[in-house]
Parts: structure tokens; sequence; C-alpha cells
């Protein structure tokens, strides 16, 4: 469904990503880990269509994926994710209303009834039943998060896409969250792509980890190479010696002048 | 004792402590007055407040001899109609230019140099040319308001609209909708408080140019009036007629405060 195909990104002469090829193909539940700043993110800004690759190919079903956001790939951020001035349901209905042709974005009689309907319906499922007349700001972070969800899946987006979204939450409720999204992914059969910086979530939700990480380094410019995916592991079939690994390697980028962590120059 | 830092009033003896300054001030008025009159009865730079309430009711409650108008309330009327259209027309103008120059990069681009230099030029340099164009009459006075006010409420909503959070302008466009479904539902009400507040901010500099156009020309209206019986040095008719005029400032930002929090209930917690 997804195939990257020899994937850069630069920022002027600071290289974020480079060397992404992977493939995923529909159903899969990807999460992406990696240190703060090895471009994860951009990555899922590249899918989103908001960022664009430098060089190389990103393709969906084939095709160049659209470089802005439409209704095949839907979105969870970890803050701002619904609208504030819209109560739990016309958040909700908003995702009916702007799904349809129209200038205003405005629902009026059966169209109204309908969105309403299937606004509840959703709400119901993630456990908003309760709050649909109150105001974001009045609710808790994994009260808004659900929201967030419920309007993204109601979207009816082919692939969800997940930006750290239970990095705000207490871990109590982050559990929950994990059991909702793993939940509705299997009832909607969904492409997930999440991020996240927590390694333990990356292992135990979804069917696929990948780590990114930059194999390359250079004391003298730290931006001249980009990180690249040095994990793509299916899970279930990890042991701990390796998520231990994995969780010291993530680490010793974050410390410069390591001598003996670098590797040799490639050119 | 404490530290005088951490000494914090009362709600009731923090409206003691509020009005006492404004008490002082009326009692030394008084005290100034009394001193003034007992020299001269006939003084008229400090009125009592007697000589300002019989000048308040001659204005306000009884009809003129001629017309059998009351001046008082004709002249409120016609400064409030002023006042009231040229900010409506500079609120409307100024939400219009300043959504699409803020949501829009191209019309951003296109306009906010032009809008920027506007906003630069003093409106009251204006009011020749306003009075060439339109002439002496309603039309250059709503004018005078609304292009002096229309450059502020436009940069200020444009500045707000690029504050909104991009993250809400995707997650509309990931559900489907195009750009004016994102303007017209996503923006557009979240701008809506962020008008009120501009419209308030900039009330003062309305007050401004409406008394400036009706000291220079006019029939009628509070500014009129004021800047007429200067010549017959009525303070016991100027000093009125300011309270009067501040005392309406006043409720017309009452006013608006009440309608942000009423209409726009999501808004007072700065809600995300």
């Amino acid at each position: 469904m997804i195939t990257a195909k020899n994937i850069w990104k630069r920022y002027d002469d600071q290289v974020v990503l480079e060397r992404i090829n992977i493939s995923v193909n529909e159903g899969e539940f990807v999460t992406l880990v990696g240190a703060s700043g090895c471009g994860k993110s951009t990555f899922l800004k590249m899918l989103l269509g908001i960022e664009s690759p430098s060089t190389g190919t990103l393709l969906l079903d084939n095709q160049p994926i659209r470089t802005e956001p439409d209704s095949d790939r839907g979105i969870v951020f970890q803050h701002y994710s619904v609208f504030p001035h819209m109560t739990v349901l016309e958040n909700v209905m908003a995702a009916r209303a702007f799904s349809r042709k129209g200038l205003t974005g405005y629902l009026f009689g059966q169209a109204k009834h309908d969105a309403r309907t299937a606004a509840l319906d959703i709400l119901e499922q993630v456990g908003l039943s309760h709050a649909i007349t109150r105001y974001p700001h009045e609710l808790s972070g994994g009260m808004r998060q659900r929201l967030a969800i419920a309007q993204a899946l109601l979207g009816k987006p082919r692939i969800l896409l997940l930006d750290e979204p239970f990095g705000a939450l207490d871990p109590g409720i982050r559990a929950d969250m994990h059991q909702l999204v793993l939940d509705l992914w299997r009832t909607y059969k969904l492409t997930v792509f999440m991020v996240t910086h927590d390694l333990k979530e990356g292992f135990y939700l979804g069917t696929r980890l990948w780590v990114f990480d930059k194999v390359r380094h250079d004391p003298q410019a730290p931006g001249a190479y980009g990180a690249t995916i040095t994990y793509d592991l299916p899970i279930g079939k990890i042991d701990t010696s390796l998520y231990e690994q994995i969780d010291n390697q993530l680490r010793p980028v974050m410390i410069p002048d390591e001598p003996l962590m670098e590797e040799p120059s490639h050119d | 004792m404490k530290r005088i830092l951490n000494i914090k009033p009362s709600r009731f003896s923090a409206l003691c402590l509020g009005l006492l300054p404004l008490l002082i001030c009326v009692v030394i008025y008084m005290i100034a007055s009394d001193l003034r009159l007992e020299a001269n009865p006939n003084d008229k730079l400090l009125p009592s407040f007697s000589q300002m309430g019989e000048a308040w009711s001659r204005m306000a409650l009884t009809p003129n001899v001629r017309t059998g108008e009351y001046i008082f309330w004709g002249d409120t009327w016609s400064s409030l109609q002023r006042l009231l259209l040229g900010m409506l027309i500079a609120a409307s103008v100024g939400l219009l230019i300043g959504l699409l120059t803020g949501a829009i990069p191209l019309m951003g681009a296109t306009f906010s140099p032009l809008i920027t230099v506007l906003s630069l030029i003093p409106p009251l340099a204006l009011l020749p040319i306003l009075f060439i164009v339109f002439g002496l009459g309603e039309l250059s006075k709503v004018a005078l308001i609304a292009i002096g006010i229309t450059p502020f409420i436009a940069r200020d909503i444009q500045r707000r609209c690029q504050e909104i959070p991009i993250e809400q302008l995707i997650k509309a466009q990931t559900l489907g909708a195009n750009t004016s479904q994102v303007l017209i539902r996503v923006l557009l009400p979240q701008l809506m408080p962020k008008l009120l507040d501009a419209v308030r901010l900039s009330l003062g500099a309305g007050w401004l140019f409406l008394i400036a156009a009706e000291a220079i020309a006019s029939t009628d209206g509070l500014g009129y009036r004021i800047f007429l019986v200067r010549r017959y040095m009525s303070m016991d008719v100027i000093l009125p007629y300011v309270a009067w005029i501040t005392c309406l400032a006043f409720i017309l930002d009452q006013v608006l405060a009440l309608l942000s929090r009423k209409l726009f209930p999501w808004h007072v917690k700065g809600g995300h």
C-alpha cells in the first residue's frame, strides 16, 4: 500500500532522513520510535502530505502520495487536534460535514440528522457519550484524545496517523487508550502509523516496529548525515535482549563526542 | 506583620480602595470650585455641581423652545449613530480582510504590505480629503471612523488568524474540508471573539475620530456641542458632556465584554 523508495529529507545542509526504503501492507500497525530529532515525525509528516521528500518517492497504491492533507489519511496530534469552539458532538459531526461538498461546512435537515446518529454511535465506541455537550477545554487530556480519534475515524480514513497521541497523558489513562486504539484498529481494519518516544509502547502495540537512528556520525558536522530506519521488526518475535539493546542504542545518540560509538566515515 | 508584597485586599476593601481616589478627586474639585465661586460668583471655570446639574437639565429635560427637541438626547443619538455605524463597517471590512489575508498565503502576500502602509497614514490627516470627497454630511464622519479603524482591526484579525494552531487546519483537511469550509467553520467562529476584543480596543480611537469630525463640521452631536459652547466658556455644559461621553464609552465596552462572554462560552477559558 505504502512504498518508500530511497527517501532523503534535507533542510538546507542539514540531513534529517536518509536512505528510507520500506513497504507497508494494508492493515499493518506500524510504530515509529527513536530519539528526539531523529526524523520520525518528519516521516509521518510526509505520509500526511505536509512535507515532501527532498529526493526519492513515497507512493500510496503505486501513485505518488498527495502533497496536501486529504481524507485518505486521518491524523491525531498530541495537542490542538480538536476544534475548541465546538462541543464534543459538534466536533464529531463536523467530520461528516467536511466530507461532503459544500461552501460552508454546515449541515441541514436529513444530512444533519444522519451525521448526529453516526456521531453518537462513534462517541459511544470511544466512551464519550456522557460528555457530548461539553467543550474541549472542559475535558481531560485523555477524553480530548478520545474525541480526536472519534473525529478522525468518522472521516473514514484508510490510513490513521498518530503523532505521539498519548505523550501528554498519565500512564494509567495511556493503557486505556492503547486498548481503545487496538480495538478500533481491528474493528475498522485501518493501517496505522504511530510515532512515539516510548519504546515500550512501540513494543506491544501494533504489528511492526521501526527504530529511527543515525548510523553515521561526523563529529565536525553533526548535520551531515541523517537518520534512517535501523530496525524494522515484526512485533511478537522479539526477545528481551534485543529490546535492551535497542533501548541502549537510542540513548547514546544524545551524548556527543563518544569516539568508540563512531563508525568510521564512509567517504 | 506581613510583607506589604503579600497583603491582598478582600473584595470589599478592594472596592473601597478603588473608589477612594475617585472620591478624593471629586472632593478636591468641590473645594476648588467653592473657593473660586466665593471670590467671584460669576466664575465660569470651575462650576459647582448644582450649576452643572442645572445646565444638564436645561439641555436634557427641557425641550428646545424653537424646535421642541431635547438637545442632549439628540446629540447623543446622532453621535452614537455615527460611531456605531463607523465601527460596524470597520469591523466587517476588517474581519473580512483579516480572515482572507491571514488564512490564505497568496492573499497575505498580495495585500499585507498595502494594509501596513495604509495603517500608517494618520486618519485625521485624511479628514480634509473626506470632506472634499464626501461633503460635510454624515458620510464623511462615518467614513473617517471606518477608515481610521479598519486597518487596525484587519491587522489584528490577520495576526489572530495566523495564531490558530496549524494542526486544526490540517485536521479539518484530513476530514475532507475544502478551503471555504475551513475558513467558515474553523477559522471564522474562532475569530469572532477576537473581533469583539479588537473592537473594544479600538473604541477609544473611534470616539477620538468622531469628536474630531464633529468639532470641525457638524450641526449636532456630542463633540459638536462641547466645541460650540466652548465659545461661551460654558464649563457647566462641557463637563457633564465629557462625563456622559466617558459613561457611554464605558457602557459600550462592558456590553461588548458581556456579549463576548455570552456568545462564545468556549473562548473565556482560552480553550484549545
